[in-house]
């Protein structure tokens, strides 16, 4: 038995982890809210050099040829420094997908890129308001030209290529991949509830696109894609989550009231013991989807649902309570309880919100206990 | 990562299936035979443990000069996987042998060894532990049985409660105030007692759920002599934290609530009044939300055995298993009586052997959110010892025992 990561997997978190101190991604995060940037250059060109964004690339694409696990390693970590960084859109969703269903061209056009840093990806998906089906699906891919409008698109804007979810004009879903900078491409900024990992609508009118994978197993792929993005969305979640049980540890123990420090107090402790007692079901789950991954387990969709409603749940009620101990000040613009606040509430709604995957997991467990 | 065995692991577990598999049947047989005979139950699991001690699966990890197996924690736990498939009569020597034993071959004396040890692993004793008073329960250092120097040795007043299998517990571990003039931790000192010591009196507990598990235990004038004695005059409390800490890495063993199989079978036979249950997005949701804490329950004892594997104490994660494992308990069984409906207060009389399960997830897990732990001391261990928080404030901590008011 050996359910934990390697110590090179830990000493990789550690170098990671002083890498993304030194980089001020609090700083970063907020020069993000303020509307002066929308991701951190700076850090993610030092993930770049660390080998952290090709980290899971074979080495013949321009990665370190390492495995699924790294990237766990990376996302926790992100998740821990809230750093303002393009991850899960680039390498979660985008290069992922490119590895799994990419054509050998399509691979060496787009992945050496996204590898390094140089080239930002995504995936645009929903079409508004609401959960997509394959049914409601709009945006169609006709005569190798995409049209139709994604509302909304996590790092739309930074962008340079995105996996499209579309249609084909017998109305089979069609994952499909589209170079951002081609014409008939408009991008609009929009407003959102987490600025420092911002949202954008794609327009396409008849914009240049190839198909990613076969056709006619489109929503199969997409699925798939979806649930291998939620395994590093579910670290970064953790990490979110034992960001904010520590800024509230930190401050209980700091902040004074009736005498003595509130940590003290048996309503700040109990209430901190359960945040840590949901950080740490959230952890379990997201290692076990970590193994799943990496081993391309029977288990992965299960195990994947199972991180992404643990994590979801936890850096939600870790953040809404870090906010809570903080008291008056933690709903200032200055605290950093929003940050979290709002990452906690961004990350439960990209990819689709609890609704959609635990509906996920009863389905996986219907297939598992039979009737 | 994984989840696989290490080669030195395999072995062990081939070699204890392969052991178990050639001696359990007939004693797995006579369990379930005489399950509403506990003295009967108890002479075979005697006797099971006499054959387990003989083997080296009696008390793994204790040394094998004392009658153990000389094995890991590991080795414990994973024998402990193997005999748990088998439905053998193990209960009554989870307390004596989990508990009491340890505390005597750790703070015991020579003689205590000797005379204690290699007959208890053998299976030819019983033990009980005599801690909890009616108004000592998670402040346990406030108990008030008292035990005064009279004769040769101590004399033992007082009332102990919860005590489980002291009805048929041959030798307990008591804890005692001996000094009530000094602040309560202070006071407190640990004895073997006799259960057939004349003034000893065990009266069964009839618990919520009907059945009688625990027992009061009543200590009327009852002699104990000095060589009984654990540790030294005023050095119990942390004599019971040795015994406390050997709970602790007992737990986690798996408390058999219902789960996933047991909620979506139900879910598919009843119906809701649109079709069967399952396809209600009301009972999927719950449903998820049971799910993602009974898999957290595997994977939190997956972490503690890779921490046993590596030859490290199990981290933090241990600390919450209790805590999300009773209430775990409840949830399942809320769901599966919602499910049913108005049906769903009948009892397995009406309903079948198969809702025992239910009923025991139920009220055992109103139990286990109290026994060895409350949610609330757990969450205070959490915040203090996990999370580094401050202590509560104690009115009483530096005032002799019988100054305190209340």
């Amino acid at each position: 038995m050996n359910f934990d990561f390697s110590p090179e997997q830990k000493a990789f978190a550690e170098q990671l982890r002083r890498a993304l101190q030194k980089a001020s991604p609090l700083r970063e995060a907020r020069a993000c809210l303020e509307g002066s940037s929308r991701y951190s250059e700076p850090i993610w060109r030092e993930l770049s050099e660390l080998g952290a964004l090709g980290a899971a690339v074979p080495e013949a694409f321009g990665g370190s040829g390492l495995s699924s696990f790294e990237l766990c390693v990376v996302a926790h970590e992100i998740g821990r420094a809230l750093a303002p960084v393009p991850f899960v859109s680039s390498i979660g969703l985008c290069a992922q997908a490119l590895m799994r269903f990419g054509s050998d061209a399509q691979k060496q056009r787009w992945i050496p890129g996204l590898a390094a840093g140089r080239l930002i990806g995504t995936a645009a998906c929903a079409e508004g308001k609401g959960e997509l089906t394959p049914e409601r699906l709009q945006t169609e891919l006709r005569a190798g030209q995409l049209h139709g409008r994604k509302l909304s698109v996590l790092d739309g804007l930074s962008a340079d290529l995105a996996i499209v979810v579309a249609k084909d004009p017998a109305k089979e879903p069609v994952l499909c991949l589209v170079d951002l900078h081609a014409p008939g491409v408009v991008r609009r900024p929009v407003e959102s509830v987490d600025p420092s990992r911002p949202l954008a609508e794609l327009v396409f009118s008849g914009v240049a696109a190839e198909p990613l994978g076969r056709v006619g197993e489109g929503w199969e792929a997409f699925d798939d894609l979806l649930k291998r993005a939620a395994v590093l969305i579910a670290f970064e979640q953790l990490g979110g989550a034992e960001r904010a049980l520590e800024m509230a540890r930190d401050y209980a123990l700091q902040r004074h009231s009736f005498g003595r420090a509130i940590g003290g107090h048996q309503a700040i402790k109990h209430k901190l013991a359960n945040v840590f007692t949901r950080n740490e079901v959230a952890r379990v789950h997201a290692y076990w989807a970590a193994w799943a991954l990496a081993t391309d387990a029977g288990e992965l969709t299960l195990a994947a649902a199972s991180a992404r409603v643990a994590a979801t749940d936890a850096f939600a009620f870790a953040a809404q309570e870090n906010l809570q101990v903080h008291g008056g000040i933690g709903y200032t613009w200055e605290s950093d309880c929003q940050l979290l606040y709002r990452r906690a509430r961004l990350y439960a709604l990209v990819i689709g919100s609890q609704f959609a995957w635990k509906e996920k997991i009863v389905r996986a467990l219907e297939t598992a206990n039979a009737a | 990562m994984d989840f696989e065995d290490s080669q030195e692991e395999a072995a062990y577990r081939a070699e204890a299936r392969g052991w178990l598999e050639a001696n359990a049947a007939p004693f797995a047989r006579r369990n379930a035979e005489l399950k509403a005979d506990p003295c009967a139950r108890l002479q075979v699991g005697k006797a099971w443990q006499a054959l387990k001690a003989r083997a080296g699966y009696a008390s793994i990890t204790l040394p094998r000069e004392v009658g153990g197996g000389g094995g890991t924690p590991l080795h414990e736990v994973i024998y402990r996987q193997e005999e748990g498939r088998y439905g053998l009569p193990t209960d009554f020597f989870g307390i004596g042998l989990g508990m009491c034993i340890p505390t005597i071959v750790h703070r015991g004396t020579e003689a205590q060894r000797q005379r204690y040890v290699t007959n208890a692993i053998r299976g030819e004793t019983v033990w009980c532990q005599l801690f909890s008073e009616p108004a000592a329960g998670s402040d346990l250092a406030g108990l008030r049985t008292r035990a005064t120097r009279g004769g040769e040795g101590w004399v033992i007043e007082g009332q102990k409660v919860w005590t489980t299998v002291a009805h048929l517990a041959d030798f307990g571990i008591v804890l005692t105030r001996t000094d009530p003039t000094v602040p309560k931790h202070r006071g407190l000192t640990m004895f073997i007692v006799d259960m057939k010591t004349p003034g000893v009196d065990v009266r069964p507990i009839r618990q919520l759920s009907g059945e009688t598990e625990f027992n009061e235990v009543f200590f009327q004038a009852v002699r104990v002599p000095d060589e009984n004695r654990i540790g030294n005059v005023g050095d119990g409390w942390n004599v019971a934290l040795t015994t406390l800490m050997f709970e602790r890495a007992s737990a986690g063993k798996g408390l058999g609530f219902a789960g996933s199989p047991e909620i979506l079978r139900l879910a598919r036979q009843v119906d809701l009044g649109s079709g069967p249950a399952i396809d209600d997005q009301r009972v999927r949701e719950r449903i998820a939300d049971m799910w993602i804490n009974e898999q957290a329950l595997r994977l939190l004892s997956a972490r503690a055995l890779t921490a046993l594997s590596k030859g490290e104490v199990p981290g933090p994660e241990q600390s919450i298993n209790k805590l999300v494992e009773a209430s775990h308990g409840q949830q399942a069984a809320y769901i599966a009586m919602d499910l049913l409906g108005e049906a769903g207060a009948l009892t397995h009389a009406e309903l079948g052997d198969d809702w025992r399960k239910i009923e025991r997830s139920w009220t055992w897990g109103a139990a286990m959110r109290i026994a060895g732990g409350s949610d609330e001391i757990l969450r205070n261990i959490i915040a203090e010892r996990v999370l580094g928080l401050p202590g509560d404030i104690r009115p009483d901590k530096d005032i002799a025992f019988n100054q305190l008011s209340g």
